[in-house]
């Protein structure tokens, strides 16, 4: 009998404690939401974080949008063409890009080179008590570190998106039209007829932005929550990526129910 | 790392990002097409439309002319009526025929316009009189398996 209460209560204390971090990360939202404006004041700080998590992560996200297209090139071109199809190469690329991909592995990548090096610089800030320190001279981190942090990863994470589709797309084009000689103009036009700006560009960046927010606040809130220790660090930072790629696909999943229903 | 420098590579970056959506929208997407022009709206029953989808294309000749903006059901005729959004550039006599056709074996299905020779023009909100039928596959094929089995028991 006392076994199962110890077990009920441990299931017991993992749900309250998971709430309990949910709440806060939500309290933590609104707070860096609230001194927003105060870290907008100065600007520099954001810019100079869309530089460590954006400009950073192009030659990432650039290269590996160019193998998604490349190999999204061959392997569509290996299945259209057993139906006679291979002009639609462009439709699929691009639509695959467009919807899926391009949002979802932009940022699941840009989770682990971005997200990951922000958990980590907060952590670090907070084991060396540098956050306690600005508090103590009157100076906000939420505004100072925080937000800044934040706002870089929402800004960044949209444009990495679009050039990682631009990319693959760019590949997925290489592929087919340069090496195996698919039409040029076919898969232009084709592409062009079956993608909609509205439905299907518009929504990829929603999608993007989305991401973009949750990685960054999944981001900066494991890095003030950790434990002020080395090994805390390392978990968080662990956390960051796993809670990341976790909440993306579960995000990509309900949003493109809302997004592409077939009408 | 320098203010300047800084600076002049988040500029790229941000330039590079919003190159990558113009990419998108122009190259990729259909941005441009019949966005810019104004629009009028046809209804054309049909008693059957088989799979005929909103934003199907309507074509005439070959070139697209508009889309499908909307299919209903109308309980009072049993049929189905759909609503075509044409380009204003293009206009078609009063006894334009519609069919719809499918491009290809599998491909999507689309409505074609086959115009008539009469001098008065479709307006915005007028019907098209004379529809033609989706061919449903289905009933071709039964057709066809009819005819075959009726085919021995009339030789006997």
């Amino acid at each position: 009998m006392s076994a199962l209460a110890g077990v009920l209560r441990k299931l017991g204390a993992r749900v309250v404690d998971s709430v309990w971090r949910l709440g806060f990360a939500v309290r933590f939202l609104f707070a860096v939401l609230r001194y927003s404006g105060q870290s907008f004041q100065r600007l520099p700080l954001t810019i100079r974080e869309i530089y460590f998590s954006g400009v950073l992560s192009l030659l990432i996200i650039l290269v590996s949008g160019l193998f998604i297209g490349l190999v999204l090139g061959l392997q569509g071109y290996d299945i259209l063409q057993r139906f006679g199809s291979s002009s639609a190469l462009g439709t699929m690329v691009a639509l695959s890009l467009l919807r899926e991909l391009g949002p979802v592995v932009a940022g699941l990548l840009f989770a682990s080179r971005a997200g990951s090096a922000v958990t980590a610089e907060i952590g670090l800030m907070k084991t060396t008590e540098q956050l306690q320190a600005m508090d103590m001279m009157a100076v906000n981190p939420i505004a100072r570190v925080i937000a800044p942090r934040f706002w870089g990863g929402v800004i960044s994470m949209p444009l990495l998106a679009a050039m990682f589709s631009a990319m693959g797309i760019f590949g997925g084009w290489l592929i087919g039209v340069v090496v195996i000689g698919v039409d040029n103009g076919s898969f232009w036009s084709q592409m062009q007829d079956a993608v909609d700006f509205r439905y299907d560009i518009v929504n990829g960046f929603i999608k993007s932005f989305v991401f973009g927010t949750a990685v960054s606040l999944i981001a900066v809130f494991e890095g003030y929550d950790c434990q002020p220790t080395a090994e805390g660090v390392s978990r968080a930072i662990t956390r960051t990526v796993v809670s990341s790629a976790l909440v993306i696909l579960a995000l990509d999943f309900v949003l493109t129910s809302f997004m592409f229903r077939g009408l | 790392m320098n203010r300047t420098v800084l600076d002049l590579w988040v500029g790229v970056f941000v330039v590079l990002g919003f190159a990558a959506l113009v990419f998108l929208a122009v190259q990729v997407g259909s941005y441009a097409e019949l966005s810019s022009g104004k629009t009028y709206a046809l209804e054309a029953p049909f008693d059957n439309i088989g799979g005929l989808k909103v934003k199907a294309p309507v074509k005439s000749a070959g070139v697209l002319v508009g889309r499908v903006t909307a299919v209903r059901f109308d309980s009072k005729t049993y049929r189905a009526v759909v609503s075509l959004e044409l380009d204003v550039r293009y206009e078609f006599p009063r006894d334009t025929i519609a069919t719809i056709l499918t491009s290809g074996l599998l491909g999507e299905q689309y409505v074609g316009l086959e115009p008539g020779g009469e001098e008065a023009v479709l307006k915005e909100g007028d019907r098209i009189a004379m529809t033609q039928s989706a061919v449903v596959l289905e009933k071709l094929i039964g057709q066809f398996m009819f005819n075959k089995a009726a085919e021995p028991s009339a030789q006997d």
